[in-house]
């Protein structure tokens, strides 16, 4: 099934596109663009391939994209706070895609005799297998630990030893993996290729079950990356270069996402995947009693009323409260009185890259407002109040004083360093980490206790009231 | 080797290069569009599947590309889709949103 010029022409114009349709994506004055490149790439790719003489069964393949349409639509409205379980479902539907394509190819490459599967391809199907299964269990599990399935652990489950049983999966899928390279044509070849299939789901899923809920943003960033390795190696089983380059603009998509995520924890992927993190910190600090110092919501109106810079902090306690559109109220309300609002975004906060971005701008709050975490903490010490909504972990100041704490190094927001805080906190429970908030115990802060929609409703109704008209 | 594969890799190589090139440019505010578009560009694995499924062989190969029709055009739809209503969302204070 050679290609013609026509189909390798068509090829071309579509992997260009799909660079164009990332390069688009830079600024949020082109990203639209870049979405119109992406379906146009894709639309050239599914037309010219299906042209090809060579297909002959088009009801098969009008029934497939049907179906794919009815799942897909749906699957493009969830609320955006479910974007991240979403994001790691549709890994999993990639992973399945190219292990389920690599599947077929090496089967019937065995049915139709030796000379089809030389050695080159064997290793471009056993590694889309490979990669191609892993991604589709393991992004089921964590999609499931993102949307809280009762049965599935949030917590991270180890067990001793738990390293050296996956080091053992691996390298009998490895041996297994060397033995149809060999000899693929040998009769037991499809047995030993099953069994590989089978290692590489039951490998996705052990990797992730000891995994906890603050590294998800790092799981699905490499999920993604190997959803894209898996696309790769489909374009080298089939000689095929669009697969290579979409493939390797995934990968590398997911390799830089997860890059930055590491950093803003100041963690190694090495640590992420085989340290599990989120056992409870035993050591107690000092000898005092810890004592929070809560302020009521009118006392805390007071104090913003009277602010020049009020800088928000997000954490994901803000997406599970729904509290965005409240906070736009606020934002509102604070912005009446000529008060500068700012939003401090730390890269980790929320359960996957740029969640907080995401979910503030659907609050329609402009993205002009919506700040790193390197920029805002130079003018956080010019901040009049500091109002942590949900976050924890991402201002915690022991990661830059207390060598014993497990997230000790991790860049934080300063928060602690603006004149005065607030923090809406839920309950007196430490964070996902496991670890106690020096911040909540600083002199300067102050707890309003609560589910974090309600308070911040109380505060804009006590804004709204108190402030007559301006 | 089959003589393609010094080529190939080239091919891979150098569209990792240009990846790591573009991607490290995206602005931070959008990786969460980022990572659903990169989803559907990924969902190329269509290609393949359409090959498998539409070409003469045995029903339950064309079975299985079915399946992994379905997978990848579902990611092509949603991922699309659900990049596009994000992108919308994305407004400055002053000035409509498309404007330099």
């Amino acid at each position: 099934m050679a290609m013609t010029g026509v189909t390798q022409f068509a090829y071309l114009v579509a992997s260009v596109l799909f660079i164009f349709a990332l390069h688009w994506m830079n600024a949020p004055a082109t990203a639209r663009r870049g979405v119109r490149a992406g379906v146009a790439a894709t639309a050239i790719a599914v037309v010219f391939t299906w042209a090809q003489p060579f297909i002959i069964h088009h009801w098969w393949i009008v029934g497939a994209i049907a179906a794919g349409f009815i799942v897909g639509v749906p699957l493009s409205m969830v609320p955006l706070t479910a974007v991240p379980q979403r994001t790691a479902l549709s890994h999993a539907f990639g992973g399945a895609a190219a292990g389920l394509v690599g599947t077929a190819e090496f089967y019937l490459g065995w049915q139709e005799g030796p000379g089809h599967l030389t050695t080159f391809k064997m290793v471009a199907l056993v590694l889309e297998c490979i990669l191609g299964y892993l991604t589709l269990t393991g992004s089921l599990m964590a999609a499931g630990k993102l949307q809280e399935i009762s049965w599935i652990p949030q917590r991270p489950v180890t067990y001793p030893g738990q390293n050296i049983v996956n080091l053992i999966l691996l390298a009998v899928a490895i041996g297994l993996a060397v033995a149809v390279i060999i000899n693929p044509t040998a009769p037991a070849a499809p047995l030993w290729f099953a069994i590989i299939i089978g290692l590489a789901l039951l490998f996705g899923f052990l990797l992730i079950i000891p995994i906890g809920g603050a590294d998800m943003p790092t799981v699905i960033a490499i999920l993604n990356a190997y959803a894209g390795l898996s696309a790769v190696a489909m374009g080298f089983a089939l000689d095929n270069r669009l697969l290579i380059t979409a493939g390797a603009l995934d990968g590398s998509s997911g390799l830089i996402l997860a890059i930055i995520m590491c950093k803003a924890m100041n963690r190694s992927f090495i640590n992420v995947l085989f340290g599990a993190f989120g056992q409870v910190q035993k050591v107690i600090v000092g000898g005092e009693a810890k004592v929070y110092k809560s302020e009521t919501v009118e006392g805390a109106a007071q104090v913003l009323e009277q602010a020049n810079l009020v800088v928000i902090i997000p954490g994901y306690g803000m997406a599970v409260a729904q509290a965005q559109h409240k906070i736009r109220e606020l934002y509102d309300q604070l912005k009446k009185r000529g008060i500068t609002v700012k939003f401090a975004i730390h890269p980790v906060a929320g359960r996957m890259p740029g969640h907080m971005n995401v979910l503030l701008a659907e609050a329609d709050i402009p993205y002009t407002d919506l700040v790193e975490m390197e920029e805002i903490n130079t003018d956080m010490p010019q901040a009049d109040v500091a109002l942590v909504v949900g976050a924890n972990d991402v201002v915690n100041p022991a990661a830059r004083t207390d060598k014993t704490s497990p997230i000790y190094g991790m860049p934080i927001i300063d928060a602690d360093k603006a004149r005065m805080v607030f923090a809406i906190k839920r309950s007196k429970n430490p964070g996902f980490a496991g670890i106690d908030n020096e911040l909540y115990f600083a002199d300067r802060t102050w707890m309003l206790f609560g589910d974090a929609k309600a308070v911040i409703g109380e505060l804009v109704k006590q804004l709204a009231s108190g402030s007559g008209m301006h | 080797m089959t003589p393609d594969f010094w080529p190939t890799l080239f091919v891979f190589v150098l569209a990792s290069l240009i990846g790591l090139g573009v991607i490290r440019r995206v602005s931070r505010l959008l990786h969460t569009p980022l990572m659903s578009i990169t989803n559907a560009i990924s969902a190329i694995a269509v290609v393949g599947s359409i090959i498998v499924t539409g070409s003469d062989y045995p029903l339950e190969i064309r079975i299985l590309g079915a399946i992994a029709l379905f997978a990848s055009m579902t990611n092509i739809v949603s991922g699309f889709l659900i990049t596009d209503r994000m992108l919308k969302m994305f407004k400055t204070g002053s000035k409509p949103a498309g404007e330099k």
